[in-house]
């Protein structure tokens, strides 16, 4: 039916505004924009007054002074006269080097775990319980604070490595496992224009060939099978194309080992980890792994029987049926979880402080901020160094989640 | 012929025969249980010697635990070498662990009495189908009762705040029928002349009713993980619930705000919204205003929760049929009523497995506040029990105590959350 007249002009009232549903949300956001802009005027304001009170201002300056404390655990050159921006960078390697170890460690174990807990064994599935429960009630600081106290308590100190008797020896004169932290053999390189920075950037050069060289290999493969139908056996190949060039690369770069020795009253040479990095990690990572055991165990049990047997009805064998079938099914469940408890593992890294590693809580969050007073600029930039790989490990999720979604029609 | 035949056919049944040994009763538990293969019986052995270290270990060290004295150096004397645990610390100090340091001693009934009462004003809310629903009034007034219990101070404080609620909701139930946001206002205003009349009154009977006040830098101990665990879950609940419908809504300024805060809050520790509370905060009020940490740390922990919280009830609002959506249009509820009604009490439903994770998590996380040096059960054990010459080393029987009173409390509210979902599944599967 169509209308022969035009309809009646509205006519607009004020209090549409209200009560007609076109307009209040107009007005509605409107109350909120006017609200959230008078809060942080309100804010600013406080700020400002505050400020000049204090006498302080805002300025990030404070990054370029020497930073004048000592940092003990660092990947890169750093000491007492350095600036404040290099112990704020010193700090954010620790935090990569606590969450990228401990992220490795937690999902080592927690893979162990979730599928010891489906075990038909009736004991082991029951102390894999008994030990996903314990670390997931508890909190994680009292973990970490257990931890490092076990591990200055039970290991030996570096004095227990000295005279003719000791009570403790290097494992293999190659580690030393001590209260204070663990010593190990560092490779280094002889060649005079290998032993800087290049030489380790020639072996990940190598190491990149070589995934693109086995990528390839494994494509050619596929390829062949689907022209013949054999699959062609290559894993020495794939074996030798990881090994044979890295091998070689070493060889010419003459790699060496510097291997820690008892010199005095403590270890000289090779890699130190102190303790507390150690002990933080080791605690993250058997928390965090006791969450991802339950997701691990949630992905496999989400996975039907009938895949399974659909799967051998079709005559693939026990192991094809795993890596075709259950994996990549049960990997789109566990994979979300998964990188949620990374990122919980990162956030908690952030705890170092209680245990005294240097991460960017401690430098950035803890001497920096207590030696200029910057309280505002230094926990802004620490918000923002967590924020950016939050968001960005989110985003890389996102991409990863649409590209792995079940494609309904 | 057939007396010649040599076939020969059984008339009568055998008896029936026990089954043999390896298949029947603890042997074949033990048989297909622990040992089925090779693999699995070294595993079941490994694990087996496992738990023969722990115990073998842990054994001694309870059954020689020393209960009476007042030193480690005492408890070292007397176990002379032998190993044992050294739990004096724990009888000499357990009200320190409990209360904190400073928390008067003759007070100690109060927070007790509180922590009491909680399970009586929670009973209602956890156990629906069976405690009466009057006890529920109770749950009302809890609050403002383990207030003034554990602070002390007059009893006109929660009086004139239960009254400000009052007030506020007689005035929104005259108001809600012209429209639910302008009852919202009216209670707003209502609530605040009252409590700001109030301010006045119980100021000027400071004495009336009146426990002897404790400061908040006294509360210390698993009283303080307590307080702020129970107070931040029950106030980022309503707040994630209010994030959550933000975040869904189709007005974008205010879907962006949520957005901004929940992801901003998600996105880093909390312990750097604790260095907030502790040193920033300060800086964004008013110039001379002064209010205590305890209460800039719940703030905290409460904005904090409410953006996890916010994100689990999304995801139990996304999991609705949109079916649900459209019927409660079609009836013709507006948005209030059909998101209290009908969205909400199924959304809530689906969210409860996580949002009692949020919970637990949160009440784990109320230990980061011995980082801002706050004295609760971690910060006690670190700052002056461990610092102390009677008590330096006595690492395990302390942390075992920390663990002893976290894991159950966690443990039973997951198990809670569970039992409640069967409670709740009205589907048929």
């Amino acid at each position: 039916m169509s209308t022969l007249s035009d309809p009646p002009a509205e006519s607009f009232q004020l209090s549409q505004l209200l009560n007609d549903t076109r307009y209040r949300s107009y007005t509605f956001q409107f109350i909120a924009l006017i609200l959230l802009i008078l809060a942080m005027a309100w804010l600013g304001y406080n700020l400002a007054q505050n400020l000049a009170a204090a006498g302080l201002n805002i300025s990030y300056e404070f990054l370029g002074e020497p930073a004048g404390y000592d940092i003990n655990q660092r990947l890169i050159e750093y000491d007492s006269q350095s600036t404040h921006w290099r112990a704020a960078i010193v700090g954010v390697l620790n935090t990569l080097l606590v969450a990228v170890l401990g992220c490795f460690m937690a999902t080592v174990i927690g893979v162990v775990v979730g599928v010891l807990r489906l075990s038909k064994n009736w004991l082991v599935s029951k102390i894999m319980a008994i030990y996903v429960e314990i670390f997931r009630n508890v909190p994680v600081l009292i973990w970490i604070l257990i931890i490092m106290a076990v591990f200055v308590a039970i290991l030996p100190q570096p004095r227990d490595f000295r005279g003719d008797d000791p009570a403790a020896s290097m494992v293999l004169d190659l580690f030393a496992f001590t209260g204070r932290g663990f010593y190990l053999p560092r490779p280094y390189f002889t060649v005079e224009w290998a032993s800087g920075g290049t030489g380790w950037l020639v072996v990940l050069a190598v190491l990149v060939g070589s995934f693109f060289g086995a990528r390839a290999l494994a494509k050619w493969a596929t390829a062949t099978q689907e022209a013949t139908g054999q699959r062609p056996t290559t894993w020495y190949f794939t074996l030798g194309i990881w090994f044979v060039p890295l091998a070689f690369v070493l060889l010419v770069m003459g790699l060496a080992w510097d291997i820690p020795a008892l010199k005095g009253f403590n270890f000289q040479g090779g890699i130190f980890m102190r303790n507390s990095l150690i002990a933080l990690t080791f605690a993250l990572a058997i928390y965090t792994a006791a969450f991802i055991a339950e997701n691990v165990r949630a992905g496999i049990l989400a996975i039907s029987k009938g895949q399974t047997e659909a799967a051998a009805s079709l005559g693939l064998r026990p192991n094809r049926i795993m890596n075709l079938v259950i994996l990549p099914q049960a990997l789109r469940v566990i994979i979300p979880p998964l990188i949620s408890q990374y990122l919980n593992l990162t956030k908690n890294s952030s705890l170092a402080i209680a245990v005294g590693y240097m991460d960017l809580t401690g430098t950035l969050g803890g001497i920096t901020l207590n030696q200029t007073g910057r309280a505002i600029e230094a926990v802004l930039l620490l918000m923002l160094f967590y924020l950016t790989i939050s968001l960005s490990i989110s985003f890389i999720m996102n991409i990863y989640n649409n590209s792995v979604k079940l494609k309904e029609r | 012929m057939a007396d010649k035949s040599i076939a020969f056919v059984r008339t009568e049944m055998l008896p029936q025969q026990a089954p043999p040994a390896s298949q029947s009763g603890v042997i074949k538990w033990v048989r297909e249980n622990l040992f089925p293969d090779v693999l699995n019986s070294i595993l079941t052995l490994v694990a087996l010697y496992f738990i023969y270290k722990i115990v073998a270990g842990a054994w001694p060290w309870l059954s020689n635990g020393i209960w009476t004295t007042s030193s480690l150096a005492e408890c070292r004397e007397i176990l002379d070498g032998a190993t044992g645990g050294c739990f004096s610390v724990l009888t000499e100090r357990w009200n320190q662990l409990l209360f904190g340091f400073t928390y008067p001693t003759e007070e100690y009934w109060r927070p007790t009495l509180a922590f009491v009462l909680l399970f009586v004003a929670a009973a209602p809310l956890l156990f629906a189908m069976y405690v009466p629903r009057q006890v529920l009034y109770f749950t009302a007034l809890y609050p403002f009762l383990a207030y003034w219990l554990i602070w002390g101070g007059t009893i006109l404080i929660p009086i004139v705040a239960i009254a400000g609620f009052v007030v506020g909701y007689l005035a929104f139930t005259r108001v809600e029928r012209q429209s639910f946001a302008m009852g919202l206002l009216a209670a707003v205003v209502a609530a605040a002349l009252t409590w700001w009349i109030g301010g006045f009154v119980s100021g000027a009977l400071s004495g009336f009713v009146a426990l002897p006040e404790v400061p908040s830098r006294d509360i210390g101990g698993f009283m303080l993980n307590f307080i702020l665990g129970v107070v931040c879950v029950s106030l980022s609940l309503p707040l994630g619930i209010v994030l959550a419908l933000g975040r869904q809504s189709d007005m974008p300024i205010i879907r962006i705000i949520c957005v901004v805060f929940i992801e901003f809050i998600r996105g880093v520790p909390l312990i750097t919204l604790l260095f907030v509370a502790n040193v920033v905060l300060a800086y964004f009020l008013p110039p001379g205003t002064n209010f205590d940490l305890i209460l800039r740390v719940i703030i905290m922990i409460t904005l904090f929760s409410a953006a996890y919280i916010a994100e689990v009830i999304r995801g139990g609002l996304a999991a609705l049929p949109r079916g649900q959506y459209e019927a409660a249009d079609s009836l013709g509820l507006d948005y209030a009523q059909s998101m209290r009604l009908i969205i909400m009490p199924q959304a809530l439903k689906i969210s409860i497995p996580g949002i009692v994770n949020v919970a637990v998590g949160l009440f784990k996380d109320t230990t980061l506040v011995s980082v801002i040096s706050m004295f609760d059960l971690v910060g006690m054990i670190r700052g002056p029990i461990l610092a102390s010459t009677e008590w330096n080393g006595v690492y395990w029987e302390l942390w075992g105590f920390a663990i002893l009173m976290f894991f159950p409390i966690c443990y039973g509210i997951s198990q809670y959350s569970q039992w409640l979902e069967r409670q709740l599944a009205t589907d048929h599967r």
